[in-house]
């Protein structure tokens, strides 16, 4: 058997059931490599165990980022680079600040979450998904798992995946 | 897992299964664009020539080609920014404002809303970069970057120059938050794609999307924060829209009442336009069983809502110029309502005061004809408030010497025309090439809140009381 190519892919036609197989899976031992869904189930990344994600993290920095940048630019442009008399008001007057600030933090925290979203899910045009059934982009549910990684044979899991409510369970080769 | 409770009304009825959904809305994208579409495309496209001519001429010999004059140096041009500004709103209140408020109903709405809000402020950008006269030296005037001819910069204290930061993240803000919810609905066409081409082109649209539990996590937090940011973003453009007007010391301009008013009177003919849009859409592709007549009825709730909020302002206003005591404001209402305007006064009045109210007759809000019909009407009036609020309190100068009177000429209406053709060129070609109802989200509520599954709840409902009644 080649290692870390091939996978057992069992295909679940309810989210609900998918959801009871994914903690049955799990609690018999078996480690998941992923399961793809046609549309996001609520529950699935706790019953998979994941780590909540840290994108709010994220935007929160590139948003203090860009209420920073935006209150050097002012300041710097209309407080000492040139400053104006503009009827009178003063230099660097704080409130008439407060749109344009407000305008750049939304921006650079909305880029900066939505790239980084990008960067970490590794989506990029052109970007060449593994799909482990096509149809997980329709209306089935993919439990994909891989071999190599788990110590039980093939005709084990095939039994517990049968057992949990799979409607099908295939092999998938990535060549 | 969600439980809904079964006396809500189903969202989406004919007992779909998420196969069905992809089907259903995938049809329209796959398949040959039908006779329809070509005559519709043509008409929009006939539009944006007849107006393209209109705005070559502005952009050749200036903005004098206008009906402006020394008094009235602002009307249609602004009128019309604002009018599709205010547009925009409905869908990023349907996508953001909804979602956090948890409101399942937008799902099968959203895309288009969002769609119309992109190609919407699309429009209203073209009336202030053609406004600058010199189109090709707008980024000196308009970015912070130091005037070439010494080192002055942008005026920050400016409330047009918070537009151009406030329209600018609200333009691309809409578009990232539009295209994160295209992304998995594009890669559901891939997988499906029969030729290479579109293979292709919806490969390269869906980023290498796969579904994975984890991705979707992430794009679950994704949304919810750019809900978060949005919603108080897209307050925030009507509200700096508004300061335009109300920062200057015009009588009849210079209120505080201005940001509120506008933002509900935005998200008035928004939600007026969402209606004119999906009607049309639902019909042509029998989507009837995803927009149903209750998604009508929520969206004209909302209608007479802020139908309602904007006929307070009006009145609030007028009080409050009398309240004041100040001679040059009252005389500016008092012109408004019995001046040489008097007639566009009244179209507003009627139209936007008068007209939604007749939602209140549940017949007539679940009536799609007549729901049609006041969503134009809508919309005509709230073209009229900004005319109103914008000419009226600027033909009438402090010396009556100045005092003119605005007519557009056929420059003023040939660039209005344009941004029509370009908005509905843009969303036929959106309605044709892009999936129009969020498929990822419709499958997700398809156990909670689609008929079938009512039916069911019901049914075990009736079954587990009659088991207690045997007992």
């Amino acid at each position: 058997m080649e290692s870390g190519k091939n996978y057992l892919v069992g295909i679940y036609d309810d989210e609900d059931v998918m959801l009871n197989a994914v903690k049955q899976v799990r609690e018999s031992g078996v480690k998941i490599h992923e399961v793809f869904t046609p549309f996001p189930v609520h529950g699935l990344e706790d019953a998979l165990g994941y780590r909540r994600s840290r994108l709010p993290i994220a935007a929160f920095l590139f948003g203090l980022t860009g209420t920073t940048l935006a209150l050097t630019m002012m300041f710097y442009m209309m407080g000492f680079d040139w400053p104006m008399n503009i009827g009178g008001k003063d230099f660097a007057p704080l409130p008439t600040f407060i749109p344009v600030t407000f305008e750049m933090t939304v921006l650079l925290s909305a880029f900066g979450m939505v790239g980084t979203f990008f960067v970490v899910s590794n989506l990029k045009p052109y970007g060449k998904p593994k799909i482990f059934d096509i149809r997980s982009t329709d209306d089935k549910h993919v439990m994909a798992i891989d071999l190599a990684k788990n110590h039980l044979s093939s005709e084990e899991i095939t039994g517990i995946l049968n057992q949990s409510g799979a409607s099908e369970v295939n092999t998938k080769n990535f060549d | 897992m969600s439980v809904t409770a079964s006396v809500r009304k189903p969202l989406i009825t004919g007992g779909k299964t998420a196969h069905d959904v992809t089907e259903d809305i995938c049809r329209q994208v796959e398949g040959k664009p039908s006779k329809l579409w070509f005559t519709a495309m043509a008409i929009s496209l006939g539009a944006l020539a007849v107006g393209g001519y209109a705005l070559i001429m502005t952009l050749w010999h200036g903005i004098g080609m206008w009906g402006l004059n020394k008094t009235v140096g602002w009307a249609w041009d602004i009128t019309n920014f604002v009018w599709w500004v205010g547009i925009g709103h409905a869908g990023t209140l349907i996508s953001a404002i909804l979602l956090l408020f948890r409101q399942k109903w937008r799902m099968s709405i959203n895309r288009a809303a969002e769609a119309m809000t992109i190609f919407a402020v699309i429009c209203a950008a073209q009336f202030p970069l053609v406004h600058m006269g010199r189109l090709w030296l707008g980024f000196y005037w308009a970015l912070p970057l130091p005037n070439t001819f010494g080192s002055l910069w942008v005026n920050f204290n400016s409330p047009l120059l918070w537009d151009v930061f406030a329209i600018s993240t609200y333009f691309s803000v809409s578009l990232v938050f539009w295209y994160i919810g295209l992304i998995p609905d594009f890669a559901t066409i891939r997988d499906r794609a029969q030729n290479k081409i579109s293979k292709a082109i919806y490969g390269a649209l869906s980023f290498g999307w796969d579904g994975a539990a984890k991705t979707w996590m992430r794009y679950e937090s994704v949304a919810l924060i750019l809900a978060g940011l949005a919603t108080p973003l897209v307050l925030s453009v009507h509200t700096i829209v508004s300061f335009d007007f109300a920062t200057s010391v015009i009588p009849g301009w210079h209120t505080t009442i201005f940001p509120p008013y506008f933002v509900a009177g935005a998200i008035f003919s928004g939600f007026a336009m969402v209606q004119t849009l999906l009607l049309v859409t639902r019909k042509v592709y029998k989507l009837e069983h995803y927009i149903t007549i209750n998604h009508i009825e929520l969206m004209n709730i909302i209608i007479m809502v802020t139908g309602s909020i904007v006929g307070i302002a009006y009145i609030t206003e007028f009080v409050i110029a009398f309240y004041s005591g100040v001679e040059y404001e009252e005389y500016a209402f008092i012109n408004r309502m019995t001046g040489p305007y008097w007639w566009a006064y009244w179209s507003m009045m009627t139209c936007n005061v008068i007209s939604p109210q007749l939602f209140w007759v549940k017949k007539i809000r679940t009536n799609l004809a007549a729901t049609f019909i006041l969503s134009i009407v809508v919309n005509i009036g709230m073209w009229f408030e900004r005319f109103v609020i914008i000419v009226t309190s600027l033909h009438r100068d402090y010396i009556p010497s100045s005092w003119a009177m605005f007519t557009p000429t056929f420059y003023d209406i040939g660039v209005y025309l344009f941004t029509f053709g370009l908005f509905f060129t843009a969303f036929f070609l959106f309605a044709k090439f892009f999936p129009v109802i969020n498929l990822a989200e419709v499958k997700s509520i398809l156990k909670s809140d689609s008929l079938k599954s009512k039916k069911e709840e019901t049914i075990n409902e009736m079954q587990e009381v009659q088991d207690l009644e045997n007992n």
